[in-house]
């Protein structure tokens, strides 16, 4: 089906049902009881997930098939959403031409970069992409401040000119798609759950598959197996005569492209592009997503996008107020001793519950959580070689290649 | 329309396979209330969105410290604090409009994207009906901008660029803390009387927006009684190492330099120029002198023995002498054990300000509020007699000129006042041009 | 003239930093082969070895003072520190002035214990695994390092003052024939760049004329024809860890009366030594040590306002500037080898 072999074809699929049930699925606590705390299913987290879903994804055309790792590909994610803030205060809040420039103007500057850093390999390649992206984010947070509005972000305000749109009145005019706004949320109550169902979030995920189907077929495309030979062994590639540049460059700037369509999605999803999102820390958070999910596998990159969200967003919320409710079963002595002792990992301590969780993965899980997951799945099943999850023989290249 | 129908479909088969225990399911929409997160049950949630990591990680546990406590007063625990004090006496402890005050918290990490997702959440998954804290202006802006568009009020941290309540000002936002023109316009007389009128001022300025409004408000107050300025530098943020830029200040000729820092930046730049001997050295035959326009006594204690002497602006102090200041440094003092720090004491407040104006708006929408508050005038506060200015937010009240102590007796005498500047002194026209190019808008109840 | 000749003292000073950290992440890195990203966190724990000794020194026996009051209008606490009852007032409080320098004791063995139970405990497991994972690993440890440093001693800048000895500055300036006050350094800056020099030249030696050296640098060229010749090349690893733990523990120490020391000091060092590294070349000593100091020569004169006014915003990008021309120009940095981390 849609060109893609049946393993592939049933991933897709998989992807797409939980994707399109996520606001059910990520609500499984009724709202108002005690673990409602670890819902993720709002909409602002929902779009979180799969738009930075899409950029892992694309960082992983990247970094998962040609073994080139870049440090500075946060700056397309900022590049992007400054474009389609522009776009909104320029021309129109209809999200379609702000996502169009987004990609656009990413992928033009990936041409650039790309073409300079790709001249060396290894770690001085991602150093030179790291040093292209904090140079962005320097100059985004002080010189360019006419541009980029500096530390605050660039925000919409009353007075731009929005060319189709004409003058706003009242308040502050909000994204659409051809009138349906991004931000319109249905929200269903059922028993004692409840589940938002928003446009914002069902637009992102539609992206997000056809993003996700477009890097299944050039995992599987004669491209991808070009870059793949490029991780393997680039020397003996151009040793048969082969210029690998223009096949590495183009992955550089396909990959860029999705970093653009993320920056210009969470512009559309939040009209604010702030410099913080081109800062190295932010470049170093797409590498660990793709890897602690799974470099080189499809799905791996879009659970680590999401396994990292979830924390940032989940655990940094519980306080101490939310830890006495939990243990207010237990006697007063030992309810005060379990907050103490859980204490350090919640709330301000969420850095160091993620610190941990990053070492126990990568040393007991090399291929990532998807790796975790074949494992646990081969308990539950018999062992059977053809039958192998679709993902195992992504992880078994990564490992022979590395 | 039909989004809905298939909704209702898929649901009512859910409702069928799991069925057997599920009462028929009901189907609500989101806009069936008037305003957001409208409080139906017998609560009401307010968001505290503070930084609770990166480098403001203390002021953010200092001002969630303080909105335990509001809360708690609010629903009648303590010995009630500045409720007491309060010239508005709406307020009883039983809540907001007979509401058990809740909280969520948030970590804004001092990132504009963070915290508005931290924020997001509080709106969206927990239902807060109000927004309040941060710890720069950046974050301010940003939620402010948030939060105007979901349609809940938003009570800001804080926050001392003049941009907050200035071209960014938003209908739903409000901020009771100072901005950098009132830091000049209070500090320019003591300097006046410390320093003379004959003075050549080298400012060092965080790159960045809320360094610049302040370096423009100091500079056109010290410049308004004959101070000239020589150099206008701009360092990068967290540059860590500052000598490169103090070392040129020694024979630029000129005699005060100016520090627009604020946290760590300010206790390495404030540390390095005081090691560079700047303090010891003449020049213009006078001694040379160093000024840090905003204050904190958090980062006063990072900086040590560097701030003695050094004049500086403060929204707050805890050693003012009114009944208001008393009332909440002993009941903050009691239950943490130290005193409340100026962002601890703004959050406090501001928290106070909403729970009051939506008691005597006796609603909890934010259209209704923002009428309760714009214009409204209170004392007992610890700031003496203010008003929330209707025409950008902003509080106009008495600012705290203090200077760093020579011989502290404890970790908590770092800073002495110097003076009190009365508001008459620090108030502006609405339409000052350091203030210009914004507008509030309409109040958005959102929904 | 002065005010270059004062940038250059900035530079080198900045320089000493950036040399020593990126000093002891080269010899992580062409020892072991292993990526360090926990090597900023070394300087940080170094750093906070500092704090920790003035905290030590400043422990107090708490006494009621009924004649004075404090904030809440009780009885005042007053705090004298054990110390100063033991020594006497003077001596005491001499000894608490002088707790940056004294620190240095604490942290070396401190340092080369934390490189241990690291290399031991984390490190020896990787040597086998991609860089990729390296990075993950390693980067997780600094942030629960830091993390936990946060838990203990707060988020905000801790004030860690020099000895009075060093508080003032030297005329230089008239020593060079200048006017008197034209180029003046404080002293405290000149200390830690002696020390700077002083830990290089160390190293240096010590990988140069030691047997231990000797097989290190054997090691680092061929490690398996080493281990075939019969030497425990892993033992001397480990100990090259510690030695490379002490280097930044060390350089953190002598930095705290310049810089403040706060939980996240480490990060924003982290970013900025691997590119010191890399512009000098993995895996080269000396190449670290040239790039250090040029980029912090080269970070002083773009801070001056001559060279901003024609180019502004050039010092907050100068670095990586720098960073991208050389590795255009010289594609293995300054002194970088072939084919090290280049796969």
């Amino acid at each position: 089906m849609l060109g893609l072999e049946r393993k592939d074809t049933l991933l897709l699929i998989a992807v797409a049902f939980i994707t399109l049930f996520a606001p059910i699925i990520l609500n499984p606590f009724p709202a108002g009881s005690a673990l409602a705390q670890f819902n993720a299913g709002y909409p602002d987290l929902m779009q979180r997930f799969v738009i930075f879903g899409i950029f892992a994804i694309g960082f992983n055309i990247l970094f998962g098939l040609t073994g080139y790792l870049s440090f500075g590909h946060a700056a397309f994610l900022g590049i992007g959403s400054y474009s389609a803030v522009w776009m909104f205060k320029l021309l129109s809040m209809n999200v379609i031409p702000a996502i169009v420039l987004s990609i656009i103007m990413a992928g033009l500057f990936a041409l650039v970069i790309g073409f300079v850093s790709l001249r060396r390999s290894g770690i001085y390649f991602s150093i030179l992409t790291l040093a292209f992206a904090q140079m962005s984010y320097n100059l985004a947070y002080s010189v360019l401040t006419p541009i980029t509005n500096g530390e605050t972000g660039l925000q919409l305000t009353l007075s731009d000119p929005r060319i189709l749109d004409g003058a706003s009145t009242g308040g502050l005019p909000v994204t659409s798609l051809f009138g349906a706004e991004m931000r319109d949320t249905t929200t269903l109550f059922v028993g004692p759950w409840s589940w938002d169902f928003s446009v914002g979030y069902y637009f992102c995920a539609v992206l997000m598959l056809l993003a996700f189907y477009l890097s299944v077929r050039i995992f599987r495309s004669p491209f991808g197996m070009m870059l793949r030979a490029v991780k393997s062994n680039q020397q003996r590639m151009n040793y048969t005569g082969l210029n690998t540049r223009p096949y590495t460059l183009a992955a550089f700037v396909i990959s860029g492209m999705y970093a653009g369509l993320a920056g210009g999605l969470l512009a559309a999803m939040d009209p604010l592009a702030g410099a913080d999102r081109m800062q190295w820390t932010a470049s170093g958070e797409v590498v660990l997503m793709t890897i602690l999910g799974g470099a080189g596998t499809l799905i791996g990159p879009v659970l680590g996008a999401g396994f990292i969200k979830y924390f940032e967003n989940i655990f940094s919320k519980i306080n101490d107020g939310i830890l006495h409710q939990w243990f207010a079963f237990m006697p007063d002595g030992l309810e005060n001793a379990m907050v103490a002792v859980i204490h350090p990992f919640i709330g301000k301590g969420w850095h160091l519950t993620l610190g941990l969780l990053f070492m126990l993965v990568v040393i007991f899980l090399p291929g990532g959580l998807v790796e975790g997951a074949q494992r646990t799945g081969r308990l539950f099943r018999r062992r059977d070689k053809n039958a192998d999850h679709v993902e195992s023989d992504a992880a078994r290249q990564r490992a022979a290649a590395e | 329309m039909r989004r809905q129908n298939f909704s209702r479909r898929g649901l009512l088969r859910t409702g069928a396979i799991g069925g057997a225990g599920l009462a028929l399911p009901t189907i609500f929409t989101s806009s069936a209330s008037a305003f957001t997160n409208n409080p139906t049950g017998s609560s009401v949630t307010l968001g505290f969105n503070v930084p609770q990591t990166g480098a403001y990680a203390d002021e953010g546990a200092d001002e969630l410290r303080a909105f335990e406590l509001a809360v708690e007063h609010l629903n009648g625990g303590g010995d009630g604090g500045m409720l007491n004090t309060f010239s508005s006496k709406a307020l009883d402890g039983t809540g907001i409009l007979g509401k058990k005050v809740e909280f969520v918290t948030g970590d804004t990490q001092t990132k504009s994207d963070a915290a508005r997702a931290s924020a997001q959440s509080m709106i969206q998954k927990d239902g807060a009906i109000m927004i309040s804290g941060g710890s720069s202006s950046g974050v301010a802006v940003a939620v402010q901008g948030l939060c105007q568009e979901a349609g809940v009020i938003f009570m800001s941290g804080l926050t001392h660029s003049n941009d907050t309540t200035g071209k960014d000002r938003k209908a739903n936002g409000f901020r009771h803390f100072f901005n950098a023109y009132m830091s000049a316009a209070a500090l320019a007389p003591v300097l006046q009387n410390l320093y003379g009128t004959d003075r050549k001022a080298y400012h060092l300025t965080a790159d960045y927006t809320w360094g610049w409004t302040q370096e423009e408000s100091i500079a056109a107050a010290t410049e308004a009684m004959g101070w000239q300025t020589t150099e206008k530098v701009r360092t990068p943020l967290g540059a860590g190492d500052f000598s490169s830029y103090i070392a040129p200040v020694l024979n630029s000729g000129a005699d005060v330099l100016v520090l627009n820092h604020y946290g760590g930046d300010m206790v390495n730049s404030l540390t390095q120029a005081v090691q560079f001997g700047l303090r010891e050295r003449q020049a213009n035959g006078q001694d040379f002198q160093i000024v840090v326009p905003l204050y904190s006594e958090l980062m006063a204690r990072g900086a040590g023995s560097a701030i003695a002497g050094i004049p500086g602006s403060q929204n707050w102090d805890w050693k003012l002498e009114d009944e208001g200041t008393k009332a909440f440094v002993k009941s903050f003092g009691e239950k943490y054990g130290f005193p409340p720090s100026q962002a601890a004491h703004t959050c406090y407040v501001q928290t106070l300000l909403y729970a009051d104006a939506v008691t005597r708006a006796g609603d909890f929408n934010p259209c209704a509020v923002v009428e309760a508050l714009e214009g409204f005038e209170f004392d007992g506060m610890g700031n003496g007699p203010t008003l929330y200015r209707a025409d950008d937010h902003q509080c106009f009240k008495d600012v705290v000129v203090v200077k760093g102590a020579e011989n502290p007796q404890d970790e908590f005498h770092l800073v002495e006042i110097v003076e009190v500047t009365p508001t008459e002194q620090v108030t502006y026209a609405p339409d000052h041009p350091m203030f210009a190019g914004g507008a509030l808008g309409e109040c958005n109840p959102g929904a | 003239m002065d005010a270059i000749l004062i940038q250059i003292l900035n530079g080198l000073d900045k320089g000493s930093a950036y040399a020593l950290i990126a000093l002891g992440l080269t010899l992580i890195f062409g020892t072991l082969g292993v990526v360090n990203f926990a090597h900023g966190a070394l300087f940080m724990i170094g750093a906070f070895c500092a704090v920790t000794l003035q905290k030590i020194l400043t422990l107090s026996v708490t006494t009621i003072d009924p004649e004075r009051t404090d904030f809440l209008g009780n009885p005042m606490k007053v705090q004298t520190p054990y110390v100063e009852n033991w020594f006497g007032p003077e001596m005491g409080a001499t000894i608490i002035d002088w707790a940056v320098p004294l620190a240095i004791l604490l942290a070396i063995p401190v340092m080369v214990l934390v490189g241990f139970v690291m290399e031991r405990g984390l490190i020896k497991h990787f040597y086998k695994r991609p860089h990729a994972d390296q990075i993950l690993v390693t980067f997780g440890l600094a942030i629960v390092l830091q993390e936990v440093i946060k838990y203990f001693y707060g988020a905000n800048p801790i004030p860690t003052p020099a000895p009075s000895a060093f508080k003032g500055s030297l005329d230089i300036g008239v020593w060079l024939g200048f006017d008197p006050y034209s180029i003046i350094y404080p002293y405290w800056r000149l200390v830690y760049f002696f020390f700077a020099g002083i830990i290089i030249a160390g190293v240096f030696a010590f990988l140069q004329f030691t047997t231990f050296g000797m097989v290190v640098r054997a090691g680092m060229a061929d490690r398996e024809t080493v281990g075939l010749l019969g030497i425990d090349i892993d033992k001397r690893f480990t100990l090259m860890f510690g030695l490379a733990a002490a280097v930044a523990g060390l350089a953190g120490v002598m930095y705290t009366p310049i810089l403040s020391p706060n939980y996240h000091m480490g990060m924003d060092f982290l970013v900025l030594s691997f590119v010191v590294v890399v512009v000098g070349g993995m895996g080269s000593l000396p190449g670290a040590v040239l790039a250090g100091f040029l980029l912090g020569i080269l970070q002083s004169f773009a801070s001056m306002n001559e060279v901003k006014s024609l180019l502004p915003g050039i010092d907050q990008i100068i670095i990586y500037l720098v960073a991208i021309v050389i590795l255009l120009t010289r594609p293995r940095g300054l002194m970088g080898r072939r084919g090290v981390m280049e796969e």
